[in-house]
């Protein structure tokens, strides 16, 4: 099982969801969260104080699947997400240790 | 307010039409009455929640709360002190001290009753409209300390203040004391309001020092919806506060509103302007600040100077206010955290003086008094403006080493970090 965690842009996300219903993803955690990697910020002006402000909004997305799913997964996260400009985010995949679902208690890949 | 020289002409006047005049003085003006009940919960709404929301929206969300609680905890406060003996210092024949301060007649509103009358207006409508003045006085120097003031040492220090300084310069102006003998022009408060509150805002500044961080840390705006939001409410309750002044619904009141109005667009823009060609963008804190320093402006020449005059004290106050709320104070780098000095001191000093030129009738003014030059009256203008600082910045700086040295004027570190709102009232004010 893997945890595929994504930072995209916050306006991708509708075109992401999209894309995972597509091809059978059936829950999805978001964050908005914020941060920077490449991307410029941007300045803001209060009474002649100008403050630069480095981080930009952006979205988290979580999704747990089986391992088989996991390429095509990312694959599908990547087309949607893809502007071709600075900023775009990243895809993190990592290994998932164990899966529970709280109202049964089936664990594993029952749970997904 | 009715000014020395239209006072002196009307007194010439009266003498010759005598019978008919000292009927006509006595009399209630249910018009003029009902137009200053509307003026009084004008003024009362500019302080809640117009200058709490103008200052909230302007502080970081862990201290809006404070800033409301403190301006609608003044209100309170101020208004008990009032009907006890405020009231009486500033308006009540002094005898002795009359060209200092007034005296005790009317302490407890002594002799205030329903049928009590003030010119035209019933006394407890003078009374309350002269009260939403000096509440709205000390809620603006709560711009200079917001985010670092203890609540007890602030409640001590309106109290006092209020007592010592509004009281007597009130009266200096207002209430038959020397200011108005020498025939200083102040409509609706230049002195008394915006330039008494904006220099005491800036000792209380210099005396209890920076916010922990500034300015090298970011504090923007938390809410600027409040803020513009505020001003709004400020900009339209200002009409009770200028043309309220007149005491009367009559020509002179409707020629303030009308000056009120031009300034205070004219320094908008000029802010808007000022700071576009400045740093590249308007913006709204920008227009609503700029309009904010027009209302200051206008308000001691609104009874005096007519639409043109008005353009001009706009456009002035607009830049000014502008480059001091923004240069001046990054240059001597003192924390006015929400520009009171800037604002109301550097608009009312800019307004009263201009007061002096404007108000002679070549330049569409209602005209100098008899037998008096433009540059007597902008003299007179200078000495009540000089005295007002000098006594305002002196008896505030003793009044706020004493309370420092009785309870302490300042938060500590740690609460200042966590924020007024948790660590002084235990609440916050979002909770999402």
């Amino acid at each position: 099982m893997k945890l595929i965690t994504a930072i995209i842009k916050p306006f991708k996300l509708d075109d992401v969801r999209e894309a995972l219903s597509e091809i059978g993803v059936q829950g999805i955690t978001v964050t908005e969260v914020k941060g920077f990697g490449r991307q410029k910020g941007h300045t803001e002006l209060y009474r002649g104080a100008e403050y630069v402000v480095d981080f930009l909004p952006k979205v988290k997305l979580e999704v747990a699947v089986g391992a088989d799913m996991a390429e095509k997964v990312t694959e599908a996260i990547r087309n949607a997400a893809n502007t071709g400009k600075i900023g775009d985010g990243k895809i993190f995949v990592s290994p998932i240790e164990k899966v529970v679902r709280i109202r049964t208690g089936e664990t594993d890949a029952e749970a997904l | 307010m009715r000014s020395n020289y239209k006072l002196a002409g009307g007194l010439g006047l009266a003498l010759f039409l005598l019978p008919s005049l000292v009927m006509a003085e006595d009399t209630l003006s249910a018009g003029d009455t009902a137009w200053m009940l509307t003026s009084t919960v004008l003024v009362l709404m500019m302080t809640i929640p117009g200058l709490s929301l103008f200052y909230a929206g302007m502080v970081r969300s862990k201290n809006a709360l404070s800033v409301m609680m403190q301006c609608f905890a003044i209100t309170c406060l101020i208004t008990v002190l009032w009907v006890l003996y405020g009231y009486s210092l500033a308006f009540e024949d002094g005898g002795a001290t009359q060209m200092w301060v007034g005296g005790l007649g009317k302490a407890f509103m002594a002799g205030v009753g329903v049928d009590t009358l003030s010119g035209t207006i019933p006394e407890s409508v003078f009374a309350m409209f002269q009260l939403t003045f000096a509440i709205i006085t000390p809620a603006l120097i709560v711009g200079a300390f917001a985010e670092r003031m203890k609540f007890s040492a602030m409640m001590w220090f309106m109290a006092i203040w209020v007592t010592v300084v509004y009281a007597p310069v009130c009266h200096w102006v207002w209430g038959g004391g020397w200011l108005s003998d020498m025939g200083a022009l102040d409509f609706a408060g230049g002195t008394v309001v915006h330039i008494n509150a904006g220099v005491a805002a800036l000792v209380a500044a210099l005396v209890l020092g920076k916010r922990k961080g500034y300015p090298g840390t970011a504090m923007p705006p938390h809410n600027l919806m409040f803020t513009v939001i505020g001003a709004g409410l400020l900009w339209v309750g200002w009409f009770g506060f200028n043309a309220g002044s007149e005491l009367a619904a009559d020509g002179t009141a409707g020629m303030a509103m009308t000056v009120t109005q031009v300034a205070t667009a004219t320094a908008a823009l000029g802010w808007m302007f000022a700071e576009w060609l400045s740093h590249g963008k308007p913006t709204t804190l920008g227009v609503a600040s700029g309009a904010v320093a027009g209302l200051v402006a206008i308000t001691p020449a609104s009874g005096f100077v007519g639409p043109m005059g008005a353009i001009a004290i706009g456009a002035a106050a607009g830049v000014l206010c502008f480059l001091s709320a923004t240069k001046m104070k990054r240059m001597f780098g003192y924390d006015d955290s929400l520009d009171a000095f800037g604002v109301h001191a550097i608009g009312g000093i800019i307004g009263a003086l201009l007061t002096g030129i404007f108000v002679a009738d070549s330049l569409g003014g209602a005209g100098l008094g008899d037998g008096v030059s433009m540059a007597d009256q902008f003299g007179v203008q200078v000495v009540a403006v000089g005295a007002t600082i000098i006594y305002d910045a002196i008896a505030t700086l003793i009044i706020l080493k004493i309370i420092d040295a009785v309870i302490g004027l300042r938060v500590s570190e740690d609460e200042e970090t966590e924020g007024l709102d948790i660590a002084l009232h235990d609440e916050r004010a979002y909770d999402i």
